[in-house]
């Protein structure tokens, strides 16, 4: 019989349990009140804000290559991502496209974001439920990706990658090289990972039938990314709303039938095949070419000619200094980030600053279903079901 | 089995066809109608807002089933002080439309009613923009703050907020 509040007996006495904002299966600052009766959850409340920085109003005072920096830290798993979304969202409220090199340089960064965030989860998901060496794992492999993001961008973290119509840099040399023998060896990895945990019979008994999100409630609670997919529905912006050149790449979308928490598993571990299938053929098809679009009052001009030439030095300084003026409008951009759909909705009067910002972030509205789908769970399997919607705090609070 | 997505070029016709199917239906309810970088706006009547949205996510052919954002923004110097823009989703046209209505009045007293009876994903998303700018959600479950502590004074996210602290 299904656990709801209607089913408790009279005269039970309940139980109210703080979980967080710092307890380490709630992945960050997320508080939980939880309305307890014995084990199981009569009630969640979520208390979110802890890591809020008001990153919207900040975005009204900065010019919006100034913004970039801040988009590092929404999911800062996957910090290349968001770069991309906004740098998508200011080029579609300007009227650019950027030169193909360049479209194919940020689908690989996003598709190695996405392996990395991925397997953050996965490492932290499996620690959850006490089994900690899948951890080491794939911590050790999420050191080759920030290995691979420094030396594209000089750190690991806060990367900054994107400007406004192109890239802070094109690629180093060998780096295509480097990620390409990865690539070749990641899968068989990621299979070894797999052996510790799809058959093992803790794993499954933890997370199946655990945490069912239906598909009616998910699309009606707005739920995107691997968890709408693990719900049954095949839809990913990647396909659905193509950007940056992803209609050029051959990939599957995985998904899942019931919904559940072994479910949500699945999909996120095929995602990270399917993103080394794109990384393949990106890194195959690398066209030559510029990585910026050819606009020199939006685009900073290479550094030597701003030391030799009047003209670039004022582009350079203008650019800096005031930011170049967005056309009057406003436009939503999204991309189908590793939590789901992270999208920028941006009102222009004008100026060289966003008049309002939204960041539409998907872990906030994931985290949406997180009390309709744990009542009548286990307290323990919270920290499961938590670990599954696989929410980011800042990208939660902003 | 779910039909396969449709592509980009269905879904901006889908969205082309919502606004005219709401111009035929709601006549002078739709307020205003526009068109940039392909997406479509269409400012409808404040107290009409939520016999709009139920048409459009129940309508069979439209099926705005995915309420995907909700955004507020406070305007100074205009004979309106709030906008308020539903981003809708349709999964099965892949369309998108963007309803707006305009609202008069201080925080704390403009309003509008809530959409969270259509889409569930409607109650943080307005929670959100009460905490952050001020607007009322008439008729919402538990309009509390969300994200600022519940002790905070004032909507942030107002274009006068005093964002050198109170006073300065």
């Amino acid at each position: 019989m299904p656990y709801t509040t209607e089913t408790i007996e009279p005269g039970t006495e309940l139980l109210t349990v703080n979980m967080g904002p710092s307890h380490p299966s709630t992945h960050g600052v997320l508080r939980l009140i939880l309305t307890l009766d014995g084990e199981r959850v009569v009630r969640v409340e979520p208390v979110m804000g802890y890591l809020h920085r008001g990153m919207e109003k900040i975005a009204e005072n900065k010019t919006y290559t100034q913004f970039i920096p801040y988009t590092d830290r929404l999911d800062y798993l996957a910090p290349l991502s968001n770069n991309v979304a906004f740098a998508l969202a200011v080029e579609k409220l300007v009227g650019v496209r950027v030169p193909p090199r360049c479209e194919h340089i940020r689908v690989l960064v996003c598709e190695l974001s996405r392996i990395s965030a991925h397997l953050l989860w996965l490492g932290t998901h499996a620690v959850d439920l006490g089994a900690i060496s899948v951890f080491m794992y794939t911590f050790r492999e999420r050191e080759v990706l920030y290995d691979f993001f420094e030396a594209l961008t000089g750190t690991r973290l806060t990367t900054s990658y994107t400007r406004i119509g192109g890239l802070a840099r094109d690629l180093p040399s060998g780096f295509l090289d480097a990620v390409g023998r990865w690539l070749d060896r990641f899968p068989k990895d990621l299979d070894e990972y797999e052996t510790l945990l799809t058959k093992n019979k803790i794993w499954v008994e933890r997370t199946q039938g655990i945490g069912v999100l239906k598909l009616a409630d998910a699309i009606d609670l707005g739920v995107t990314g691997p968890n709408l997919r693990a719900s049954g529905l095949e839809w990913d912006l990647r396909k659905a709303i193509p950007y940056s050149g992803y209609e050029r790449f051959d990939f599957d979308v995985p998904v899942g039938t019931t919904g559940d928490v072994y479910d949500r598993y699945l999909v996120r571990i095929e995602e990270m095949r399917q993103s080394v299938k794109i990384c393949r053929q990106v890194v195959k098809a690398m066209p030559g070419g510029p990585i910026n679009v050819d606009d020199p009052k939006l685009v900073l001009p290479p550094k030597e000619k701003v030391l030799t030439n009047m003209e670039e030095l004022i582009h350079q300084f203008i650019i800096v200094t005031e930011g170049f003026k967005a056309p009057k409008g406003e436009v939503y951009q999204a991309i189908e980030a590793p939590k789901g759909e992270l999208g920028f909705y941006l009102v222009s009067e004008g100026e060289a600053s966003p008049y309002r910002l939204k960041i539409r972030s998907p872990s906030f509205v994931n985290l949406q279903a997180l009390p309709r789908i744990a009542v009548g769970a286990l307290i323990s399997d919270v920290v499961a079901i938590i670990a599954s919607l696989d929410p980011v705090m800042g990208e939660v609070d902003r | 089995m779910i039909a396969p997505v449709p592509d980009v070029a269905h879904g901006q016709r889908v969205s082309a066809r919502t606004v005219e199917a709401l111009r035929g239906r709601f006549r002078d309810a739709i307020l205003d109608h526009r068109t940039f970088r392909d997406e479509e706006t269409v400012q409808v009547e404040p107290s009409r807002l939520v016999e709009i949205c139920r048409y459009l996510k129940d309508e069979p052919d439209l099926a705005y089933n995915f309420l995907t954002d909700i955004t507020a923004t406070h305007w100074l110097d205009r004979d309106y002080a709030y906008e308020v823009a539903y981003l809708l989703y349709s999964l099965s046209n892949n369309s998108r439309v963007r309803i707006k209505v305009r609202l008069t009045g201080a925080p704390g007293s403009a309003s509008v009613r809530t959409v969270a009876g259509v889409w569930g994903a409607a109650d943080w998303l307005e929670r959100e923009e009460w905490d952050k700018v001020g607007v009322v959600f008439e008729g919402h479950p538990n309009l509390r703050r969300i994200l600022l502590p519940e002790d905070w004074e004032g909507h942030p996210l107002r274009r006068d907020y005093p964002v050198e602290g109170v006073g300065a």
